[in-house]
């Protein structure tokens, strides 16, 4: 800590940059816990999955270099094909109906009605149970036989699918399942709708516009930064679905619903296929990455955001 | 869902403007009434919208806790039926003559309680880093930590699971616990962003008291911060309470199974895997997560508007 070398008297301008290393060292040091974790669990399972994707790693043996064979491969994997087809399909219908109907709840609740507080709960409550329960209900509330679902359809006088053993079904149950589990987003938009200016609103309706035209002309704009994030978080999350068709169907009836992240685990955990299964995550990581940037490219059209 | 969609246009469209004669010559204002007339369908219109979908949400719960009390064999009689005829409550002491429901309730237990400890301890110190501290790079790594977010799990799935056998952890609790002592980004986000808001003289008139950082930290921040700690440790608890594919993945012995696993399991067996008792099953895995809910309400509300707006 020779800093100063000037002359006595100047011992003040000698502590401060003290302390400023000081607190340097002491941030490098409270920042350590997440830096070696990041190098850990993040970046160096990120290289060695690289690595392994270019390789031909069975667990047993170590990895051998095979270049770009794993890639290769897929090209001509059926199931590859099938996975992706399952979950683009998926994604691309739960998330923007389920996006639709977690700003229509938002709205709802956002009127100045009784009980609001209570409906939001329900609303919420799927999300906090996610998982084992919930497919082990659904898989009873949609037996084609003796399931409710198809019992109150059947009241209306139609015939109901069998939900999850047909082919051309299977798949619109889990959207529909994925509908139940709205309410997270649902939050968050009605938070960005509180958000909204009721002064925005007031001068609005004083040069005669109607609700839905303040709707659109408002509302949408205003929110469609939170629309656009919950959109983007709901198609990563969409792509990693696994634990209901783990435990509902397991990927049938004749891989209707394979989706993409349960044929990667099976890769990886039933056929010790490293390698491949690597690849198959790069693969999952690049679809997501384009995902995310070309719709952060195309809200810039839509996305309203204030002062910018 | 139908129900859904077919609503999104009934909603916002204003209501039929409403001119009662009969009622408006009561009040001076004719206008006024209109008005409050006007609202009161709009919320009728709400009404009508949303318990529908309401019961759609709750239609699971229900079914699962009144199936949970059928007999044996239910699954498989018609028409099913909402409320039991017959009321049995032998498929609670069935799931656990089943499985080991207590041991693995405490195997949950180590699972979440250690993961709870180990991000409270890590996040808080290096959200006070982001928060408070100033070094070089500081904004560099931040910006990291928040892509990390964005990463899948599933890249980092199979190495991690490698690096784990390597050193003879699989098929113990150490995995899923461990990587919570190093900070997840989720919770150092959240915990960060509410230091932010923390007014920082606090900090200043302790450091001139002669606190360093820990004493900062601990004596001034984290007291204050109770409920942004709150919702941290709710939300690791829901989030590793049910999670499946991280046990899956680590867990093989039966015996060291969590519930999530176990529930699971249960269905392999005769008798106890019945629909019935595994709907029993169902609700007392998912039953503290709902308490927690209830008794925690706006910390979850709090969390998702934090991590999710401010994002």
């Amino acid at each position: 800590m020779t800093v100063a070398a000037s002359a006595g008297g100047d011992r003040r301008r000698r502590r401060r940059l003290g302390a400023g290393r000081r607190e340097a060292l002491v941030g490098y040091l409270t920042l350590s816990p997440w830096a070696v974790g990041f190098l850990l669990f993040t970046l160096g399972p990120m290289v060695a999955s690289l690595w392994f994707s270019l390789s031909e790693y069975k667990v047993i043996q170590p990895p051998r270099w095979i270049g770009l064979a794993n890639y290769q491969r897929m090209f001509s994997d059926d199931l590859f094909y099938r996975s992706l087809k399952v979950t683009v399909t998926y994604t691309f219908t739960s998330v923007p109906l389920g996006i639709l109907a977690a700003l229509l709840v938002a709205v709802l609740l956002n009127q100045n009605i009784r009980g609001a507080r209570l409906l939001r709960t329900i609303f919420y409550l799927p999300s906090v149970i996610s998982g084992v329960a919930v497919a082990l209900v659904f898989a009873w509330i949609l037996n084609h036989r003796f399931g409710i679902l198809n019992y109150i359809i059947g009241l209306a006088g139609i015939q109901g699918p069998d939900w999850l053993g047909r082919q051309q079904w299977a798949l619109w149950a889990f959207v529909l399942m994925s509908l139940w589990g709205i309410g997270g987003n649902m939050i968050i938009l009605l938070a960005g709708l509180q958000g909204v200016p009721a002064s925005l609103h007031e001068a609005a309706e004083i040069d005669g516009a109607g609700s839905w035209r303040r709707f659109q002309s408002i509302t949408i704009p205003m929110i469609s930064p939170v629309i656009l994030f919950v959109s983007i978080m709901s198609v990563i999350g969409s792509f990693q679905t696994f634990t209901q068709a783990y435990i509902m169907t397991g990927g049938g009836p004749a891989y209707a619903t394979l989706f993409y992240l349960l044929y990667l685990y099976r890769n990886a955990f039933s056929w010790f296929e490293m390698g491949y299964a690597s690849a198959l995550a790069w693969v999952l990581f690049a679809i997501i990455l384009v995902c995310t940037l070309l719709g952060l490219r195309v809200s810039s059209s839509w996305v309203h955001y204030e002062g910018g | 869902m139908a129900d859904g969609t077919a609503t999104v246009e009934r909603q916002p469209r204003p209501a039929p403007p409403v001119a009662p004669g009969s009622r408006a010559r009561a009040v001076p204002s004719r206008r006024r009434v209109g008005r409050t007339l006007r609202t009161g369908l709009v919320k009728l219109v709400v009404y009508l919208a949303v318990l529908p979908l309401a019961g759609f949400i709750m239609l699971p719960f229900i079914w699962m806790l009144s199936s949970s009390f059928k007999p044996i064999g239910s699954g498989i009689r018609f028409p099913p039926e909402f409320i039991p005829r017959v009321w049995v409550f032998t498929n609670y002491p069935l799931v656990f003559d089943t499985i080991p429901f207590f041991l693995y309730l405490r195997n949950s237990l180590i699972v979440t309680g250690g993961v709870i400890v180990g991000e409270l301890l890590s996040t808080s110190i290096v959200a006070y880093s982001f928060a408070r501290l100033r070094y070089p790079g500081k904004n560099f790594f931040f910006v990291v930590l928040l892509a990390t977010m964005m990463i899948p799990f599933p890249v980092t799935m199979v190495p991690t699971f490698v690096l784990f056998n390597l050193i003879h952890w699989v098929d113990t609790y150490l995995p899923l616990i461990v990587p919570a002592f190093f900070a997840p980004a989720f919770a150092v986000f959240l915990l960060r962003q509410f230091f932010m808001t923390i007014n920082r003289e606090l900090d200043d008139a302790a450091k001139v008291d002669g606190c360093n950082e820990f004493r900062i930290l601990f004596q001034i921040l984290l007291p204050l911060s109770k409920p942004a700690l709150t919702t941290v440790a709710i939300f690791s608890f829901t989030a590793n309470w049910n999670d499946f594919l991280g046990p899956l993945i680590y867990l093989s012995s039966a015996k060291k199974f969590t519930l999530a696993l176990g529930i699971n399991y249960l269905r392999s067996f005769r008798g106890g895997g019945d629909l019935a008792p595994q709907m029993a099953a169902a609700v007392m895995f998912s039953a503290p997560c709902i308490i927690l809910f209830f008794l925690a309400q706006r910390y979850f509300v709090q969390g998702i508007v934090t991590t999710g707006l401010k994002g």
